[in-house]
């Protein structure tokens, strides 16, 4: 599966305050209106500047910080397609192939700037950067995440199998 | 093969006894869980997946326990509406269920016997990790993870590799848990430890009390970590003793087992510590921040709100009163430590002293209500982070300390070092 879009630039250590802050994510189960508040803290007119299918691109250490799915949710409903960074913290790897947000781990994830054009093919693990004309190559998903990915999810996942199945 | 020769970590031999297989770091498992916990902020989503996977009973419901904490009482009809919605589905499924003011999960699970040593538990919150202290493997997890325990009673886990940090010495007067553990992250870095267990050893934490140990595992996620865990001793088997009849299954790594890495740490020479604004890594020794003006102290969560905590704050501020224009809160972790801390005349002290006392609970630290600071305002506060944003507004600037850091700052209306005030 081939992605196209354009990205959205955040640095090292975005954390999951960051992503939906705790005044907002306690408040309601609605994804679609707390998605109007992700990123609010660095840069209040984010969701304003996403396109659907638009990529965030970030340094070390993404998502660190509290359990809430709200997180990955949020960029989800953002219409956010893929969160490519250097690093992810581990709670929210997991939280966001468990909710069907692609990752994608690749060091050289800094070679990308703001505005550049994406071309990222997950399951090959490619991400091309038409605006440069630079191919970068991304680290394999472990397999047992990629089979709760391919599901749709672990609540899927779960579904399908009637239990783990990995 | 050279690996079955070793011995096995803390974290190998629990996920291994949990799945049925002969687990080392790096395999996947798919292992039973003894307790699993969700809190208000978590468990709704969880409740929606769990509906999402056709769920209609628990596997063990006895195992599992829902606790309203984060925003509680209710701040507005919103968080209302999801609180009853855990309420009703404790009521149908049968499991347990913490309604506002008995305390923060985190306390919950220890305190009320649900955690014994050799357990492999997991929470629908980050700083389920305090349960290390416990000689238990604690992770947390998000919420759809949560439905699928619900579901299955069973979790599929990467066995972590485990980084040693070992702590000789003694600490000195004034240094307490939370400034050792500040000192590491600060050594370690904020991703440092991920996807690793720590185990906490040596001298230093063999002498401390399991209220200070809770403090140091509760913080190990902040390193990035998995589980931060610590030996079995007399102190842990005399705590579960006390509140659980289960059996405890005391754990611990060979001597020859595989370490990622250890570090070593002198801990007589660690000074009071402080994490500056925004992260937990962002340390520094307290003497290098005496300048810095306070607008409110925080004393409470699942890092330091425990009845030790409380005892030294008011030692502190014992016949004094908090400096003019500085607003001092406290939230006792749970609703029996509140009782004890009433018991001993704790609280008397630190309301005398000036302190606001609010229902047990998570609010200040998570900026969902009960302290909410200003714009430009500085915060000390005993929490385990200080991201921006963090207490409710992203204009205020959040130090973290130990408790005697927080009261002696309160007391000057500057971050203060609390080895003066107790002279």
């Amino acid at each position: 599966m081939k992605l196209t879009g354009k990205v959205h630039k955040f640095g090292d250590s975005i954390n999951t305050d960051y992503i939906i802050s705790g005044k907002y994510k306690f408040k309601t189960l609605d994804m679609d209106e707390l998605a109007k508040h992700v990123m609010e803290d660095l840069d209040p007119s984010f969701y304003s500047k996403i396109a659907p299918g638009d990529f965030i691109v970030a340094g070390r250490n993404f998502g660190l910080g509290s359990s809430r799915e709200q997180a990955p949710l949020v960029i989800k409903h953002a219409k956010i397609s893929v969160v490519i960074a250097v690093s992810f913290a581990r709670i929210f790897f997991r939280n966001a192939i468990n909710t069907g947000l692609p990752l994608v781990v690749c060091r050289d994830a800094g070679k990308i700037d703001a505005g550049d054009k994406l071309e990222v093919d997950i399951s090959a693990g490619v991400i091309r950067d038409i605006t440069k004309n630079i191919e970068l190559k991304a680290e394999p998903l472990p397999p047992v995440m990629i089979k709760i990915l391919q599901d749709g999810g672990l609540a899927e996942h779960i579904t399908k199998h009637g239990g783990f199945e990995l | 093969m050279v690996g079955d020769t070793l011995g096995r970590t803390i974290s190998e031999k629990i996920l291994g006894a949990h799945s049925g297989t002969d687990a080392k770091a790096g395999d996947i498992v798919v292992a039973e869980i003894d307790y699993a916990m969700g809190q208000d902020g978590t468990t709704p989503l969880s409740i929606k997946a769990f509906q999402k996977m056709k769920g209609e009973r628990l596997k063990n419901p006895d195992r599992i326990s829902l606790v309203i904490d984060h925003s509680a009482p209710s701040p507005n009809e919103g968080v209302s509406a999801l609180h009853k919605m855990m309420r009703e589905f404790s009521e149908k499924t049968g499991c347990n269920l913490y309604d506002i003011g008995e305390g923060v999960c985190h306390q919950l699970m220890p305190e009320r016997g649900h955690v014994v040593p050799g357990d492999l538990v997991v929470g629908a919150d980050s700083h389920t990790t305090t349960y290390g202290a416990l000689n238990a493997f604690s992770t947390g997890i998000g919420s759809t993870d949560l439905a699928a325990v619900m579901l299955t009673g069973k979790l599929w886990f990467r066995v972590p590799h485990t980084t040693k940090i070992a702590y000789k010495g003694k600490m000195q007067k004034g240094v307490y848990s939370k400034d050792l553990m500040l000192h590491t992250i600060g050594l370690t870095t904020a991703d440092g430890c991920t996807y690793d267990a720590m185990e906490f050893t040596g001298a230093a934490v063999r002498s401390m009390s399991i209220d200070a140990r809770m403090t140091m595992a509760n913080m190990a996620v902040e390193a990035g970590a998995k589980a931060g865990i610590f030996e079995c001793d007399e102190k842990t088997l005399k705590y579960v003793a006390e509140r659980s009849k289960r059996a405890p299954k005391p754990t611990s790594s060979d001597p020859d087992a595989l370490f990622n890495k250890t570090i070593k740490i002198d801990s007589s020479k660690v000074p009071p510590m402080i994490a500056k604004p925004h992260s937990v890594d962002n340390v520094e020794p307290v003497d290098k921040l005496l300048d810095v003006n306070i607008n409110q102290a925080f004393i409470g969560t699942c890092t330091n709100g425990r009845v030790e905590d409380l005892k030294i704050a008011a030692r502190i501020l014992k016949d004094k009163q908090v400096k003019k224009g500085v607003r001092l809160i406290v939230a006792p972790a749970s609703k029996g430590i509140y009782l004890e801390a009433m018991r001993l005349g704790v609280l008397q002290t630190l309301v005398k002293a000036g302190a606001a006392v609010v229902t047990p609970g998570c609010g200040c630290c998570v900026g969902t209500h009960n302290g909410v600071p200003s714009d430009d305002e500085n915060v000390i506060s005993t929490a385990n982070r200080n991201f921006k944003g963090r207490m409710g507004n992203s204009k205020a600037f959040i130090y973290l300390a130990s408790p005697a850091t927080v009261a002696a700052s309160a007391l000057k209306g500057k971050i203060a070092d609390p080895r003066e005030a107790t002279q």
